[in-house]
């Protein structure tokens, strides 16, 4: 396959960006869409230019480090996958793709296509844990745990925090994000003694970090590769609406 | 949003049965009309609850706009830089339109009141002939009046049927099987009331109602 490449090109987090175009040939529609990249960094590296900065680390979907616009999709056009697990047969000989870093407030861009997601570490250190000491894993039935909530807060704790929630929103919201740490622990008798000072810092901080509003639209759950769905935000508002209510407390405390 | 949507959604209801009136007759749908500025008394004086209500509204309506606005200028201050290639939010439709949906709206609700209410654009504007406004305002030469009335309430249905879900999901809804209710009875609320406003424009213009 010979693909025209489109790539957003910034040397530095102060520096301007533009859309540099190359063309990469003898491209497999066997090698994932990382492969694809690294391809075309050996040959710019050869010819002695700046290779495109990219985010990567297992390369088996399951880190959240990868993370492109691709074409305008978050992850690119295959449904439930990382960029990394994105195989270059979902694309036709001669294409030409786009390749954007995030774009978000929150995430400002480091280099090229890297941005710094630290806006999500801020949203965990908020509350996303619980300060109990728990120990090495516990017996499966010593806490018992209705199947429905088991069930739930797994498919709440599958997200892996790559951003692409933040980067598809039309308003620019982690909300999905929040919501799956929010309810994994919220789901479980583990997280209930600080379930309601947690949302309440939580939403704060997803806040002050400078994401925008949910306006339940529901575009981060058609592109997370992990498949959270759309209702977990409901479960942070009423939280939300239960901790307000009560008057909250102190985050952590 | 969720809390000033309600209560204007249930506004919108009880304007609507409210309309469905002028199938019962000029005689009726006359009195009804009058009626509106006397419901109260003789606890308040004449007009008073009239205003409660009109007052209970706007304020609803710039509340609305207020949460609608923060929202907005929120969503592009999160995006400084944007997007090369976007594709069109692919939720809904609805969800995509929610913003210019209800300035549409409003400007159509300006209208509306200077129309029907004061009467200043409506060629009867006879306050105490509600029926005959009515008639004259949809009569088949004025087509175009017709064609924006029913624009205006198709975007009020689109508005109504993302409207109504994210209520639903601000207020809590939160398990899966809810969503789906959620969603259904978002999408039959919205062309329930949508087919209820514009049988009275329609019944004008093919005569049923002269």
């Amino acid at each position: 396959m010979n693909l025209t490449l489109r790539i957003w090109r910034q040397p530095g987090p102060e520096d301007k960006g533009r859309m540099v175009t190359y063309q990469v040939d003898d491209v497999s529609p066997d090698m994932s869409f990382l492969e694809m990249l690294d391809v075309l960094n050996e040959r710019l590296t050869l010819s002695g230019e700046e290779p495109v900065a990219f985010d990567h680390d297992c390369r088996e979907g399951i880190c959240g480090m990868c993370g492109l616009m691709i074409n305008g999709d978050a992850h690119g056009p295959q449904r439930g996958t990382t960029a990394c697990q994105l195989h270059m047969r979902q694309f036709s000989d001669g294409e030409t793709i786009d390749i954007e870093p995030w774009r978000a407030r929150a995430f400002p861009v480091i280099k090229d296509l890297v941005v710094n997601r630290g806006a999500f570490d801020k949203i965990i250190a908020a509350g996303g844990y619980i300060t109990a000491p728990t120990g090495s894993a516990p017996d499966a039935h010593a806490t018992p745990v209705a199947k429905a909530d088991a069930d739930a807060a797994f498919e709440s704790a599958a997200c892996i925090g790559c951003g692409a929630c933040v980067a598809a929103c039309p308003n620019g919201s982690g909300m999905l994000f929040t919501a799956a740490k929010l309810t994994q622990l919220s789901l479980l008798p583990q997280g209930q003694p600080e379930r309601y000072t947690r949302v309440i810092g939580m939403v704060d901080a997803h806040d002050e970090a400078g994401f925008g509003g949910c306006t339940n639209a529901g575009e981060c759950t058609v592109v997370c590769p992990k498949g959270i769905p759309l209702n977990t935000i409901g479960r942070l508002n009423r939280d939300y609406l239960t901790a307000t209510a009560k008057g909250g407390g102190t985050p952590g405390s | 949003m969720a809390v000033t949507g309600i209560l204007l959604m249930l506004f919108l209801i009880a304007h609507m049965l409210g309309n469905l009136k002028i199938f019962t007759g000029e005689t009726a749908f006359d009195h009804y009309g009058h009626w509106l500025r006397d419901v109260g008394t003789p606890l308040l004086p004449s007009t008073w609850f009239l205003w409660i209500q009109r007052i209970a509204l706007l304020v609803a309506v710039l509340g609305h706009i207020a949460a609608a606005t923060v929202l907005a200028l929120r969503a592009r201050a999160a995006r400084p830089v944007r997007y090369a290639h976007r594709k069109p939010v692919r939720g809904s439709y609805a969800a995509r339109t929610m913003r210019w949906g209800g300035v549409i709206i409003l400007l159509f609700v300006i209208y509306h009141i200077l129309d029907l209410t004061t009467g200043h654009l409506n060629p009867q504007g006879d306050s105490s002939n509600p029926y005959g406004n009515v008639v004259a305002d949809f009569a088949p030469e004025r087509w175009y009046v017709t064609l924006f009335y029913t624009l205006a309430i198709v975007a009020l249905g689109f508005h109504l049927r993302h409207g109504a879900f994210s209520a639903f999901r601000s207020l809590g809804q939160q398990t899966p099987r809810g969503e789906r209710r959620a969603r259904a009875a978002a999408l039959v609320f919205a062309v329930a009331l949508c087919a209820g406003y514009l049988a009275v424009p329609f019944a004008v213009l093919t005569g049923l109602v002269a």
